[in-house]
């Protein structure tokens, strides 16, 4: 990831060196505002990112992939999109950004856009809140401000309705990611919850006509057979997965927790201890002026009392929006489900 | 990278030079090396003086202008000829290919009537599946094509990196007709890949259907003396992954809606609309109503049909349903529970560590 990051880095600038406009003064609102209001992605993209996974990224492995586009005022269009291959164990004979760039130039010959406004990532289950992730957008939001990650979640898919979900660092994490000071302290004055750590960006798919018509030629002649998966009742499997992950974080932030708490604990006993030592210290000097003898030497208090390693926060505040996620898709399945409990409900009264 | 260069030799000139122009390009088009594009050079369509050509060199491969490209009967105006074609493989197509293609229309060079591309993906023994594509740049015009092989392969490597899968199959063009250069740019294909096909998609929709056709070429004519190619067209089928077919279920809405947008829905709303079940049950019961009042004749079939549908409903004895349908409720509600309870959770945790 790291190679990529750079790769993202320079292709943004060159790309936006060489292409010119990449969205500067396009009417950017107030500081605290975000520059993306609403994501606007072709059909294309969208079956493309599709065929991307299905083909190449069976199993817990992500895929990844850029996406192209341009800016329009406040919407960020994604016209085209590329797949990245995956991390294979020949990595050293194969260089990412030169890949990248020889895709954009290709791309470039044959009219499409060329700008990098972001990249896609496929997700297990929902469980992509991850550090990697934090730093890629970082990176890309760094370069090019508009950028957006979008999260294709295949398994949500399959079961009847498109998930792709585009997202942003909020400004005020892109602050605290700048100066990469992820101490406590520096989150505290931030004020940053996890709520507040990604915020998503509607998005809405557009086609052109000529799109559409093939759409309907699409319609008329392939007589699949619909599946109506979406309808299908039988999804506990689904639900149980979706709960083990979401123990298996939440396990994780308890340790989390404990250790602040003992982290918390230990520097208070240490608080205690230096004070505890400084009087002690006092009162001997005290002593030693009275018996006229030269006090001892004040001794630098950090030495002897080494300063406790705050743990990093960063962590937490990653477990704690990836629980968020769960919990937001669990209530959203849930909701589904109930509703498709009651309509099976319906018909069985109306039978009876 | 190099562009299509046109070439500066002779081809639109008089017919004087042209057999000896016909002549040159037999050996130019085989190796397609590092210089540049592979330029094809057809001659004009001064057939008469290169019929004349035609005995003096014999080795001339069947891809050259003397015999023109014959598409077989479908160059009759009217509907697309129904398949399967017998004999003829299957070609599998993904979506996703025929959006490529029209993006690549749209997005052609001013002046260019056409776009082309490869395709590739895998082949079977019975069919070949075309899974993905690029478009090529390339020049054409009324006496030549120039097709830029070097950012074919290119590309092609560059694809591989990804799915190393995928083989080239061979290239698609936009347009309704089959014509000479296609001849020629089959040829380039035909070294790329073993029996390359051809995919026509009609942008130009004519017949108002943008008709999409496949083909294969083979050879035809009087054995012992000049052949031509003709192709011949394939059955075509569309696959779709599951993932694939609900992608394009919703990116189909955009066909109602008036400004072509659609937003992803949520939740509750998805199940609503969920496979068009409302617009069917409304037209079913439009259509019984109709039967009932006696506007519409009722129809036998039509109506085993509808029984079958309201059987389809499993009979359960209604205290089993019952309980069946509490415990599911009780688990999705004690679910949902859990997860605010989780929510609120790390809220409150995150409030207490910012204390």
């Amino acid at each position: 990831m790291a190679s990529r990051k750079e790769g993202a880095g320079s292709t943004a600038t060159s790309s936006s060196s060489s292409a010119g406009v990449v969205g500067k003064g396009k009417g950017k609102g107030g500081p605290g505002d975000s520059a993306v209001k609403q994501v606007q992605i072709d059909g294309l993209v969208v079956l493309k990112i599709i065929k991307h996974y299905q083909e190449e990224g069976q199993g817990t492995e992500v895929v990844q992939g850029v996406l192209l586009g341009l800016v329009v005022e406040d919407r960020l269009e994604i016209t085209n999109c590329f797949p990245f291959p995956q991390h294979t164990e020949d990595d050293a004979d194969f260089d990412e950004v030169q890949y990248q760039m020889e895709m954009m130039r290709s791309l470039r010959h044959v009219n499409i856009d060329h700008l990098h406004v972001g990249w896609y990532q496929s997700t297990y289950y929902g469980s992509f809140v991850t550090r990697a992730l934090l730093d890629s957008q970082f990176s890309y939001q760094h370069a090019i401000e508009e950028s957006v990650v979008l999260i294709y979640d295949p398994i949500k898919t399959a079961q009847g309705s498109l998930s792709l979900k585009a997202y942003r660092l909020t400004p005020k994490l892109m602050e605290v990611c700048k100066e990469k000071d992820f101490s406590p302290e520096a989150l505290k004055k931030a004020n940053i919850t996890f709520e507040h750590m990604f915020e998503e960006v509607p998005i809405v798919i557009k086609n052109s006509h000529l799109i559409n018509v093939l759409m309907w030629e699409l319609e008329k002649k392939s007589a699949v057979a619909d599946k109506h998966e979406l309808l299908s009742l039988a999804s506990s499997n689904h639900l149980g997965k979706n709960l083990q992950l979401l123990m298996d974080r939440v396990d994780e932030m308890s340790q989390d927790i404990v250790k602040y708490n003992t982290y918390m604990r230990n520097t208070s006993k240490q608080q205690q201890q230096k004070h505890q030592y400084q009087q002690r210290r006092q009162q001997e000097n005290m002593q030693r002026q009275s018996r006229g003898e030269p006090p001892l030497p004040e001794e630098d208090l950090s030495k002897l009392f080494k300063p406790l390693q705050a743990p990093a926060r960063m962590d937490s505040l990653l477990i704690a929006g990836q629980i968020n996620t769960y919990c937001q898709n669990i209530k959203e399945f849930t909701a589904q489900n109930l509703g498709k409990l009651f309509m099976a409900q319906a018909l069985q009264e109306y039978n009876n | 990278m190099a562009t299509p260069a046109v070439p500066a030799s002779s081809p639109p000139a008089t017919p004087a030079p042209a057999p000896a122009a016909a002549s040159a390009p037999a050996p130019a088009p085989t190796p397609a090396p590092a210089p540049g594009a592979a330029t094809a050079q057809a001659a004009a369509p001064a057939s008469p003086t290169d019929a004349a050509a035609a005995p003096a060199a014999p080795g001339q491969t069947a891809a050259s202008a003397q015999a023109p490209a014959q598409t077989p009967a479908p160059s009759l105006p009217g509907p697309a000829l129904p398949g399967p074609f017998p004999g003829g493989r299957v070609v599998r197509l993904h979506p996703v290919i025929l959006a490529s293609i029209v993006d690549s229309y749209e997005r052609r060079n001013d002046g260019a009537a056409r776009v082309i591309g490869t395709l590739l993906g895998t082949v079977d023994k019975h069919s070949v599946e075309v899974t993905n594509c690029f478009s090529v740049p390339h020049n054409e015009s009324e006496d030549e094509v120039a097709v830029d092989m070097e950012f074919a392969k290119n590309m092609y490597e560059l694809h591989k990196k990804v799915s190393p899968n995928e083989l080239i199959l061979g290239w698609y063009a936009t347009g309704h007709d089959i014509t000479e250069h296609s001849v020629l740019i089959h040829e380039y294909y035909s070294r790329e890949a073993p029996n390359p096909i051809h995919l026509t998609v009609d942008t130009s929709l004519q017949n108002g259907r943008m008709s999409i056709k496949a083909y294969v070429s083979t050879l035809m004519g009087v054995p012992g003396r000049t052949m031509g190619v003709m192709f011949t067209p394939l059955t075509v089928k569309y696959a779709y992954y599951d993932t694939e077919r609900i992608g394009v279920d919703l990116i189909m809405k955009t066909c109602f809606s008036p400004n072509r947008v659609i937003g992803l829905s949520s939740d509750l709303q998805q199940v609503g609309g969920a496979a068009r079940i409302q617009d069917a049950l409304s037209t079913v019961l439009q259509y019984a109503e109709d039967v009932l009042s006696g506007k519409v004749s009722a129809d036998n079939t039509v109506g085993r049909f509808l029984m079958s549908l309201v059987n389809q409903v499993p009979k359960i004895v209604p205290d089993d349903f019952e309980t069946m349908l509490n415990s599911n409720i009780n688990d999705l509600l004690m679910v949902t529970y859990l997860a605010n309870l989780t929510q609120s959770q790390i809220a409150l945790n995150e409030k207490l560590v910012n204390l």
